[in-house]
C-alpha cells in the first residue's frame, strides 16, 4: 500500500468564517481510493485485529455489496448528487501511528502544535480545561491524555483499536448491540470499514472523574472519516462525554459516517454532548462534509439515564437521530438540540425514543435556526410499546427562520400502543419577533447584535445542557455561524 | 396476488362499456395504463404516504366491478342522515338511483357523469396515486354539481354513496362540486352500507371553490366491519373563499381519507376537523394535507381519536407554506384518547415551511383521560362508569359541537357515541 509525504497545501478557500478550516502538514499512510474486501482486510491487518473482529467487518461488506447503493435511505428531506463510494479513502493515519508512541512525549510534535492549534489541549501539564481528550485524526487516534487519572478510577478510555486488542471480551460483548452491523447502509458501511474511535468503560459505582473528550478532525484530501465509538456505563456509573469535529476547507464533499453506540446499565448514567462544526461548505454551497451518523443508545438496566446534547453548526448536510432505546423500568432518556443551517447548508436531524420498559420517560428539545437558502427538518419519533406502562414523552420543536429563502420543517412519528401513555408533542416556526428586535434596537444594539441575542436567548436552554466550556464555545459557535445573516 | 388482481382488472377493463364518449375513453385507458405501471402501494419500506396502512387485505382480495342496484328508501333512512328538507341524493354501488333522489332544480346544476365532460378530474393527480387511477379507470357514475349563488342557503345538499356489501364487489364513485363566485352551500357527503361480505368503495370527491365562495362540508364514514374505503379528496380554494370541513369516521375495516386542500388564494380560510372513533379490528387512515400556495391565508387543522378494542388509528397530515404563502397563519393538531390495551396509534402531524413571515405550530398527544378530572367528578359524586361516560363524550363533543345541522348532529351523537363500549377509567 503506498504511502505519501502530505505537503502543506493551500486550500484556496477563503472563507473568514470558518476559522478551523487550515489543514496540517503531516506524514500519512494511506490506502488507495475504492472499497473491497481487501481494503476491509487491509484496514484490520493495520489494526492487527483479530479474526473474529475481521470476521464481523467482512459479514458487514458483505450485506453492504449485497444491499447496495440503492437501500441507502432516501427518506430524508435533503438533497445531493449520489455519493461514489469508489473515490473514497477508506484509511488514512498519521504516518508516526507506525511506530504507536507509548506515552504523550513520543507523540509527533507537529501533532500536538496541530492540535493546539484547534485549541485542543493535548500536553497534561497545561490541565487548561480538566477533560480527558482523545484526539482522532482522519481515521486514527493520535493521543490520549489523563491516562494516569483515569486508571486510578479504573475508568477505561482508549481507542477502540487498541479496546480491541486489551478487552476483546468487552468489545465482543457490545459491539453491534445497540446499532447492528445490519442496522442502514451507512452503519452497515461503518462497521466494515471503521477504523478508530474511542472506547469508554466505566465500572460500577465509578462516577468518571473528569469529563471525556473526543475530538475529531478530518485532514487528508478524499478520505472519508469512519470512527466508532462504544461506551458502556457499568453499574451505579456515570461518565460524561463530549466529542468536537472539525475540517478543513475543500472545494469537494467529504464523507463522515459515525457509529455511536452507549450501553448504561442499571442506575447508570451517560452524558453525551456533541459540538458539531465539520466544514459547512462555502457560501455557494460548494464543498462541506457530509455527515451521516447512525447514534443511538440503550438504556437497559432499571433507573438509567441517557442524554444526548448536540449543537449542530457545521457540514453541508446532517443526517443525525441520536435516540435512545428505553429498555429498563423508570429509564430516562433525553435529546436536546440546537441544529443551525446557514446558506446552502441542509439538516435532517432528531431522534428517536423507544419506550419498551415500565415508567420510562423521554424528553425531546429541539430548535432549528435556519438561515440563507438552507433547509432544517427536525424528524422524531416517540414510539411507546405495548409493554410500556405509565410511560410519558414530552416533545417541543421549535422552529426560526432568517430571511425568505430556507426552509423549516418538522416531521415528528408519534406511534402509541399503550392507553397509560402520556404523549405531547408540540412544535412552532416563525421568525425573529420583530417587536423584540425593535424593543433591543430601541435601546442601541445594532440590528445583528440584537439578532443573535436573541437567537442566543432561544438556544438557551439547549446550551445550559452542555458542560460550561462548551456552552460557551458554543456560543461563539452560533455567533460566528449567524454572521451576515441579517442586513 | 398483486399479478393476479391486476390481470383480473385488466379483463374487467377490457369489457367495460365500449360505447363512451371519446374523452372518457381516453381518460380511462389513460388511468388504467397508470394503474398498470405503479399498482397499488403494497410495499411500504420507504413509502410515506402509506407508512402505516398496508393495503394487503384489500389487494389481497379479487373484486368485480359492481353493478346498479334498487334499494328500498327505509333502509337508507335507516343508515344515513336524513332529513325530508334536505336534498337528498342517493347513490348505490357507486350508480346514482334517480328514484330516491331528490335533485333541486334552482340554483345548483347537476349532472350525472356521462353526460358532460366538464373539468372532471383537474385537480386529480393519479400519477402516483393507485386508488385514485383505479376509480378514474372504472369510473361508471358520478355526480357533477355546480352551485351558483343564487343557491338557497337554508337547504343541505345530502349526497349519500350507499354500499349494498355485495360480497366481492367494488365502486368507484365520483363526486365534482364547483361552488360559483359567491355562493355558499353546506354538503354532507356520507358513506354508508356494508355487510359482513368484504367489498370496496373507492371514492375520489374534487372540491373547487371560485372566489367568496364558502362550502360546509361533512364527511361521514360509516360503514360495516368488513368493508374497505379509500377515499381520495381534492379542493382548491381561490381568493376570499372559507371552507369548512368536519370528518367523522366510525366504520370500515380498513378506511383511508386521503385530502389535500391548495390553498390557491389570498385570505381564504381552511378549516379541517375530524373524529374518528375506531373499535374491534377497524383501521382507519387519516392522510390530511393543506397546501399554502398564496400569502395572507389561514388554516386550521384539529382531528380527535377515540381508539378502543384492537383497532388502529393512523393521523398523517402535513401543512405546506409555499415560499410565496407570506402571512400564513396555520394550527394543526391531533389528539388521541386510547381506551385499551391493545388499540394503537400512529400520529405524524408535519410541517414544511418555505416562507419566514409565518406563524405555525403543530401539536399531538396521545393517552388517557387524566386522573385528576376523573376524580373531580369522583368527588362529586358522579360514579366511575358515568364520569368515564361524560369524560369520553366531551373530548368527542370538542368536534361533534362544530356540527350546526341538527338532524345530523343527532345522526352522529346516536352512530358514534352510542356504539362505544363501556369504558371505565381506572388508575
Amino acid at each position: 500500500m503506498q504511502k505519501q509525504k502530505v505537503i502543506s497545501r493551500e486550500t484556496g478557500v477563503e472563507d473568514q468564517q470558518y476559522k478551523w478550516g487550515f489543514e496540517f502538514d503531516i506524514e500519512s499512510d494511506l490506502a488507495p481510493k475504492g472499497l473491497n474486501k481487501d481494503i476491509v482486510k487491509f484496514i484490520s491487518n493495520k489494526k492487527n485485529e483479530p479474526q473474529w473482529m475481521l470476521d464481523w467487518r467482512l459479514k458487514a461488506f458483505e450485506l453492504w455489496e449485497k444491499e447496495g447503493v440503492s437501500s441507502s435511505p432516501n427518506w430524508a428531506n435533503v438533497d445531493f448528487p449520489e455519493i461514489n463510494f469508489q473515490d473514497i479513502v477508506y484509511y488514512a493515519a498519521p504516518k508516526s501511528q507506525d511506530d504507536a508512541p507509548k506515552s504523550l512525549d513520543e507523540v509527533d510534535p507537529e501533532l500536538i502544535e496541530a492540535f493546539d492549534k484547534l485549541g485542543i489541549p493535548l500536553e497534561e501539564q497545561k490541565k487548561l480545561s480538566g477533560v480527558a481528550v482523545d484526539a482522532v485524526l482522519d481515521s486514527v487516534s493520535v493521543a490520549t491524555t489523563y491516562q494516569d487519572m483515569l486508571k486510578e478510577a479504573g475508568v477505561i478510555f482508549c481507542p477502540i483499536s487498541e479496546a480491541v486488542q486489551k478487552y476483546p471480551e468487552l468489545v465482543k460483548k457490545y459491539l453491534g448491540s445497540v446499532v447492528p452491523y445490519s442496522d442502514n447502509f451507512y452503519a452497515t458501511l461503518n462497521s466494515a470499514v471503521f477504523s478508530d474511535g474511542s472506547f469508554v468503560y466505566v465500572p460500577p459505582g465509578v462516577r468518571c472523574p473528569i469529563e471525556l473528550m473526543t475530538y475529531f478532525r478530518i485532514n487528508e484530501v478524499d478520505s472519508g472519516q469512519f470512527e466508532r465509538t462504544l461506551i458502556i456505563a457499568d453499574e451505579g456509573s456515570y461518565v460524561s462525554y463530549l466529542e468536537g469535529c472539525t475540517a478543513p476547507m475543500r472545494k469537494t464533499h467529504q464523507l463522515h459516517a459515525a457509529v455511536v453506540e452507549l450501553v448504561a446499565l442499571k442506575d447508570a448514567e451517560i452524558k453525551y454532548s456533541t459540538l458539531q462544526n465539520w466544514y459547512p461548505g462555502d457560501k455557494e454551497g460548494n464543498g462541506g462534509v457530509y455527515n451521516f451518523v447512525t447514534k443511538r443508545g440503550a438504556a437497559r438496566g432499571e433507573n438509567s439515564k441517557i442524554s444526548w446534547t448536540q449543537v449542530e453548526t457545521g457540514s453541508a448536510i446532517t443526517w443525525k437521530y441520536p435516540s435512545v432505546i428505553l429498555q429498563g423500568d423508570n429509564s430516562t432518556g433525553e435529546f436536546y438540540s440546537v441544529a443551525l443551517v446557514n446558506n446552502f447548508q441542509q439538516a435532517d436531524t432528531g431522534t428517536k425514543m423507544i419506550h419498551v420498559g415500565k415508567n420510562t420517560k423521554s424528553t425531546i428539545i429541539a430548535k432549528g435556526i435556519s438561515a440563507g437558502k438552507a433547509q432544517n427538518t427536525y424528524r422524531g419519533q416517540v414510539s411507546i410499546l405495548p409493554n410500556a406502562h405509565n410511560a410519558k414523552n414530552f416533545t417541543q420543536c421549535d422552529s426560526l427562520l432568517i430571511g425568505d429563502e430556507c426552509g423549516a420543517h418538522t416531521v415528528p412519528y408519534i406511534e402509541v400502543r399503550n392507553p397509560s401513555a402520556e404523549m405531547g408533542h408540540e412544535a412552532t416556526t416563525s421568525k425573529v419577533n420583530d417587536d423584540q428586535l425593535f424593543y433591543l434596537q430601541q435601546r442601541g444594539i445594532d440590528l445583528e447584535e440584537a439578532n443573535y441575542m436573541i437567537i442566543n436567548g432561544f438556544c438557551r436552554g439547549i446550551f445550559k445542557e452542555l458542560p460550561f466550556e462548551f456552552a460557551m464555545e458554543a456560543s461563539q459557535l452560533l455567533r460566528v455561524s449567524l454572521e451576515g445573516t441579517v442586513g | 396476488m398483486l399479478k393476479e388482481y391486476l390481470s383480473s382488472l385488466d379483463e374487467q377493463f377490457v369489457s367495460q362499456n365500449q360505447s363512451e364518449q371519446e374523452w372518457l375513453r381516453s381518460l380511462k385507458l389513460e388511468a388504467f395504463n397508470t394503474l398498470r405501471e405503479i399498482g397499488f402501494p403494497v410495499s411500504r419500506k420507504g413509502n410515506e404516504k402509506w407508512k402505516y396502512t398496508s393495503v394487503s387485505p384489500i389487494v389481497n382480495n379479487v373484486f368485480l366491478l359492481s353493478k346498479p342496484k334498487d334499494i328500498n328508501i327505509d333502509e337508507i333512512k335507516k343508515q344515513a342522515p336524513w332529513s325530508d328538507d334536505w336534498y337528498n341524493i342517493v347513490f348505490v354501488d357507486g350508480f346514482i338511483n334517480k328514484n330516491i333522489s331528490n335533485i333541486p332544480d334552482s340554483g345548483i346544476s347537476v349532472s350525472s357523469l356521462g353526460l358532460s365532460e366538464n373539468s372532471i378530474g383537474e385537480l386529480i393527480d393519479f400519477s402516483d396515486d393507485g386508488f385514485a387511477a383505479l376509480n378514474s379507470a372504472f369510473l361508471s357514475d358520478g355526480l357533477i354539481v355546480s352551485i351558483e349563488d343564487s343557491f338557497d342557503t337554508s337547504k343541505v345538499l345530502n349526497i349519500i354513496f350507499y354500499n349494498s356489501g355485495t360480497e366481492l364487489e367494488f365502486n368507484n364513485p365520483r363526486l365534482h362540486i364547483t361552488a360559483e363566485e359567491n355562493s355558499s352551500s353546506v354538503i354532507i357527503e356520507s358513506y354508508v352500507g356494508g355487510s359482513n361480505q368484504n367489498s370496496l368503495t373507492n371514492s375520489v370527491t374534487e372540491m373547487e371553490l371560485k372566489s367568496s365562495a364558502k362550502i360546509t362540508h361533512y364527511r361521514l364514514m360509516s360503514e360495516s366491519n368488513n368493508t374497505y374505503n379509500v377515499g381520495y379528496g381534492r379542493v382548491r380554494l381561490s381568493d376570499d373563499t372559507e371552507f369548512y370541513s368536519s370528518s367523522f369516521f366510525r366504520g370500515a375495516n380498513i378506511g383511508r381519507y386521503d385530502l389535500n386542500v391548495l390553498v390557491d388564494g389570498e385570505r381564504s380560510h381552511c378549516d379541517l376537523k375530524g373524529l374518528y372513533v375506531t373499535s374491534d379490528e377497524q383501521h382507519m387512515d387519516n392522510f390530511i394535507n393543506i397546501d399554502h400556495a398564496k400569502p395572507n391565508s389561514s388554516s386550521n387543522l384539529f382531528y380527535k381519536g377515540i381508539l378502543s378494542g384492537k383497532s388502529k388509528a393512523v393521523f398523517g397530515g402535513t401543512v405546506l407554506v409555499r415560499k410565496e404563502a407570506q402571512k400564513t397563519f396555520s394550527v394543526q393538531s391531533d389528539k388521541n384518547l386510547i381506551l385499551s390495551d391493545q388499540a394503537e396509534v400512529d400520529s405524524k402531524p408535519a410541517l414544511f415551511i418555505y416562507a419566514d413571515d409565518v406563524q405555525c405550530a403543530h401539536g399531538a398527544t396521545a393517552g388517557n383521560i387524566d386522573e385528576d378530572s376523573v376524580f373531580y367528578m369522583r368527588s362529586r359524586g358522579i360514579d366511575l362508569e358515568a364520569a368515564s361516560k361524560l369524560l369520553i363524550y366531551g373530548f368527542a363533543d370538542e368536534i361533534i359541537s362544530f356540527v350546526e345541522e341538527t338532524e345530523l348532529k343527532n345522526f352522529i351523537e346516536q352512530k358514534f357515541l352510542e356504539s362505544l363500549p363501556s369504558y371505565k377509567f381506572e388508575f
